[in-house]
């Protein structure tokens, strides 16, 4: 019974994300005030109803209820609660009722916080968000149903792949499709500013805190993704350009653009088409990676079983979409104005040079997932592309890219001196010239590439140091001038240092880690990294559902325990999958990180273990974290809150 | 204007080349030895394993060679083909047994049939990887001056047996 | 007593073989040459997982084959092409570079110089598109109105640079 409300739920809902998608659309072309206003309560509604069908699918996974195909193909008697509870999206059905779902979440959130805009837009923006759902509702109910049923029903269900019985992928999916479909808000902005021809810097204005949000959404999913990867794939890498990740982080670069480029359009008025492109571009790549991983045109590690119906639904959905938002734009773009005056140089062209340089890396991401598939199409054979041609094409896209970025902040707005701001940050150069240069002697053996890393980090340490005293140093009273900045002010530094964390781990981790795969015999010892890691055996121990080998790694330095590590080599009862569960000690310094490889046949309780010292690696997702944080920082500046009692002011004086 | 329709146009190359990929598989690997002589192998016989099977000794025929293992779930599926095949007599099938004990291997031919007119075993899969062998089962088509000249990954479908496979053959023993 | 010989006991194979851990690998430098190697090659099994760190038992057998590769003394660009001339290009990560791959590895840097062109040419036209200070269409001055409260705004902290 359950289930079939749930589906009934899902079909209701795609009647009113129907009604959403035409009724106020047209009620915006019309000045017909009446089916304008049709789009709140459409929005309420349609959440309403797929909060019914995702809590009645969760239901059934939690209940058992292995009469649904899915539950069955996805979860387990014996599989614990949170597993049963992140198996709803566990698979591709599931998934895309999450993915419904929380575009049901934005729609409302778009329709509750809008009351300061004008109705005509929220209607536009309300109904261009209800045709995206109806494309996705109706994908789910045409070819994915989560709500079929098996009959008879299964005795027990098939189980949740192992490696998705992870903390980190009970968050992972739900932040990264927020970000996905976050992008969506700032889609609909655009595409309701095209639509009315009134593209102006209230517009980028309104959509810049909701793609603030959606990026941070997004900053935070792809980071759980990869630290995930880190921990739980065993081999203790953390991002390998494998098509899926490239899915996610295209968007993720396209939207760092947008929210660059907004800031001009809201302060200059100026490359207002360019933006819009960057805002369709966003939400098209969020919905191009869906495409990839649910078709199964390329191969990838995570991509979901391939349907070529799926497919050819999906593309349908992208080319209508996609096609339809960009003949708008190509038919509406050639009359938006200039915008205000700026110079060359100028803190406009700064923000704009790494528009340039974000797209092209975006479009290096999509060349190198897409060309197997190109060389394929035309007959030309099979390729691959992978890692190595990844970071060949992005380290030298990346070196302007964070050189601009130091100076952005301290360049001038309109216009600035290129000798004024070369002798402002000269000492900034220097101090990180000198740090990048000394600091690797220090760390083990000087290599050139690590130099660089380290002196685009500080590079961006030194002129955010030296911005904050420009802007907070000299007499009087510190803490007024520091309360004086607007925090979209340190939001800005606080995601730049985020950026410079990040390369500073990712240049240590890849210079300086060290990896041992040895054969440790009960009570055998190993030396590295200054490190003495003793191997006291395995155990068997009995978890939920699977049985583990248990293995007890003592740490110590210089004589001094240090830690215990506890590397797991389990067994799923059902999947019968080997899952490796690495050991890591996680420090501010870096990881100690252990994994059972095999025991070794014909030895008394040997085993093959995996040892890395993996210098600064945390600082990879402490500067992620610090990126979203920066994004969290800007969205709660008080222009943003500012706006909606100022627009209220400027109503309520236009009405006396 | 025609900058603002650039995007446009893009996009929609981009999505008939998605269209194509639709239809094309990511996961084949087209061989770079159709059109090559086959690499040199001496391997054991199945049945009677002091006595080694080489290249040479095909010469002068048109031959398919097949390569399975009793671990393989597909070569079950191709089989009964490659049994009737046999028993038509039209062009001789090798086995080649990959990565099996011999034990099993001979059981499995024991359940499922041997059309093979000699197995040889490659324990260790070292000829496999010289003919690129990365998924069982895979059937090559060796003509008289031992150059391979198709190559089928995965299990043979009825439809490749009678639209590319015996036509070749007939072409080929012709020659 | 008997607790402490049994405790003893337990502890007696810990003693017995307590040693210095062995390389899984007979020689730990031909290993790291081979794994270098092996992590720019791709699996055909398992997809997408590199020679390096993929399980399967074909990329046991290709990884042994290049160690034995190595030890005969064959550079690691002969190895790469005896891989090659079996698999194809396809068990190379790292593409060649050939003409029908020059789309991949110009095309960024074409666009890069594209876009910083475009840029440049787009901001030096506008420039002289603009005049100084005039805003005469309706929409600019909406604009400009938003932008001045924006930028006037007391609530708005004094740029030093402004």
């Amino acid at each position: 019974m359950i289930p079939e409300i749930g589906h009934f739920a899902l079909i209701i809902a795609l009647f009113l994300a129907l009604c959403l998608g035409v009724l106020p659309i047209i009620g915006a072309a019309r000045d017909n005030a009446v089916l304008s206003d049709t789009a709140r309560p459409l929005a309420y509604g349609q959440f309403v109803l797929l909060a019914i069908a995702f809590l009645c699918l969760t239901y059934a996974f939690v209940a058992d209820d292995f009469s649904v195909l899915y539950v069955a193909h996805h979860s387990n008697s014996q599989l614990p609660v949170i597993y049963k509870i992140s198996a709803v999206w566990g698979g591709h059905e599931g998934s895309l009722l999450l993915w419904a779902f929380l575009l049901g979440g934005w729609i409302l959130a778009v329709a509750v916080y809008s009351k300061h805009l004008p109705g005509e837009m929220v209607a536009r923006v309300l109904g261009v968000m209800g045709l995206v759902s109806v494309g996705f509702l109706l994908f789910m109910l045409l070819t994915s149903n989560p709500f079929d049923r098996l009959l008879p029903a299964a005795a027990d269900g098939r189980d949740l792949n192992p490696l998705l019985q992870d903390p980190g992928l009970v968050i992972h999916p739900p932040m990264l499709y927020m970000g996905y479909v976050g992008f969506s808000v700032a889609f609909a902005f655009a595409i309701a500013a095209l639509l009315g021809g009134r593209l102006d810097a209230t517009w980028a204005r309104w959509s810049r805190p909701w793609t603030t949000v959606a990026w941070v959404f997004m900053t935070a999913g792809i980071s759980i993704g990869s630290w995930w990867a880190y921990y739980e794939l065993g081999w203790g890498g953390w991002w390998f350009w494998d098509p899926v990740e490239n899915a996610s982080f295209m968007p993720w670069l396209i939207g760092t653009a947008l929210i660059h480029s907004l800031a001009v359009t809201e302060k200059r008025g100026a490359f207002k088409s360019w933006t819009v492109l960057l805002a369709i571009a966003a939400f098209s790549l969020s919905l191009l990676g869906t495409f990839l991983v649910r078709s199964g045109v390329l191969t990838s590690v995570h991509s979901f079983a391939a349907d070529p119906k799926r497919g050819i639904f999906i593309l349908s959905f992208l080319v209508v979409v996609i096609g339809a938002s960009l003949l708008l734009f190509a038919w509406r773009a050639p009359k938006i104005g200039l915008g205000g005056k700026f110079d060359l140089l100028s803190r406009e062209a700064l923000l704009l040079s790494n528009n340039v340089l974000l797209s092209v890396a975006t479009a290096s991401v999509f060349i190198g997932t897409l060309y197997p598939l190109f060389m394929d199409a035309l007959g030309y054979g099979k390729l691959s592309v992978g890692p190595p041609y990844f970071e060949a094409v992005f380290v030298p896209l990346i070196v302007p890219m964070v050189l601009m970025m130091g100076l952005g902040p301290l360049a001038r707005w309109k216009k600035f001196a290129l000798p004024e701001l070369a002798k402002r940050v000269r000492w900034a150069f220097a101090s990180a010239l000198l740090i990048a240069l000394l600091l690797p002697l220090t760390m083990g053996e000087w290599s050139a590439m690590i130099a660089l890393g380290l002196l685009l980090a500080f590079w961006i340490i030194a002129t955010m140091i030296l911005s904050l005293h420009e802007r907070l140093g000299g007499h009087g009273n510190f803490m007024q001038r520091a309360r004086g900045q607007s925090l979209s002010y340190y939001g800005t530094q606080v995601a730049h240092l985020g950026v410079a964390i990040f390369i500073i781990g990712v240049t240590l981790v890849s210079g300086y880690e060290t990896e041992r795969d040895v054969r440790m015999d009960v009570g055998d010892t190993l030396q590295a990294g200054g490190y003495e890691f003793r191997f006291n055996g395995v155990t068997d121990v009995q978890g939920p559902n699977y049985t583990a080998a248990k293995g007890r790694v003592s740490v110590s330095k210089n004589g001094k325990p240090v830690t215990e590590l506890f590397p797991e080599k389990r067994q799923y009862h059902t999947s019968g999958m080997p899952m490796t569960e690495a050991a890591i000690s996680t420090g501010f310094l870096g990881d100690l990180y252990v994994s059972l490889g095999e025991p070794i046949p014909g030895s008394t309780g040997a085993w093959a273990v995996r040892v890395y010292i993996k210098p600064f690696v945390d600082w990879i997702w402490a500067g992620t974290l610090l990126m979203g944080l920066g994004g969290v920082l800007a969205v709660s500046d008080r222009r943003y809150r500012m706006r909606r009692r100022t627009t209220t002011n400027i109503l309520a004086a236009g009405s006396k | 204007m025609a900058r603002f329709i650039l995007p446009f146009v893009i996009f929609m190359i981009v999505a008939t080349f998605l269209y194509v990929g639709l239809g094309l598989n990511p996961r084949e690997v087209p061989s770079p030895l159709v059109g090559k002589p086959a690499p040199e192998f001496s391997l054991p016989q199945l049945y009677e394993p002091d006595k080694q099977l080489s290249l040479q000794d095909m010469k002068g025929q048109v031959w398919l060679f097949n390569v399975w293992a009793s671990w393989c779930t597909a070569c079950e599926y191709e089989h009964p083909l490659f049994m009737e095949l046999s028993r038509r007599n039209t062009v001789p099938i090798y086995g080649m047994n990959y990565k099996d004990k011999p034990e099993d291997a001979k059981a499995w031919l024991r359940r499922h049939g041997n059309p093979y007119t000699l197995v040889v075993s490659d324990a260790e899969g070292r000829v496999g990887i010289d003919y690129g062998v990365y998924g069982v089962p895979e059937t090559y088509l060796i003509d008289k001056q031992g150059v391979i000249r198709y190559k089928r990954i995965g299990g043979v479908t009825e439809k490749d047996l009678s639209e590319t496979i015996l036509p070749l053959v007939k072409e080929l023993q012709a020659k | 007593m008997r607790y402490l010989l049994i405790a003893l006991l337990c502890l007696l194979p810990v003693f017995a073989h307590a040693g210095e851990a062995t390389d899984m690998a007979a020689d730990p430098v031909l290993e790291k040459r081979m794994i270098g190697l092996a992590e720019n090659l791709r699996c055909l099994v398992c997809q997408n997982e590199s020679l390096a760190s993929s399980h399967s038992g074909l990329a046991e057998d290709l990884r042994r084959e290049v160690r034995e590769q190595m030890q005969k003394g064959l550079s690691d660009q002969e190895i790469i092409d005896y891989l090659v001339s079996r698999y194809g290009d396809f068990v190379l990560y790292d593409p060649p570079v050939k003409k029908t791959t020059w789309v991949l590895w110009y095309g960024p840097f074409v666009l890069l110089l594209a876009g910083a062109g475009t840029l440049v040419y787009q901001l030096r036209k506008r420039k002289s598109q603009i005049p100084e200070a005039e805003l005469s269409a309706e929409e600019t001055q909406r604009a400009a109105e938003l932008l001045n409260e924006t930028a006037e705004s007391p609530n708005q902290p004094k740029d030093p640079q402004a």
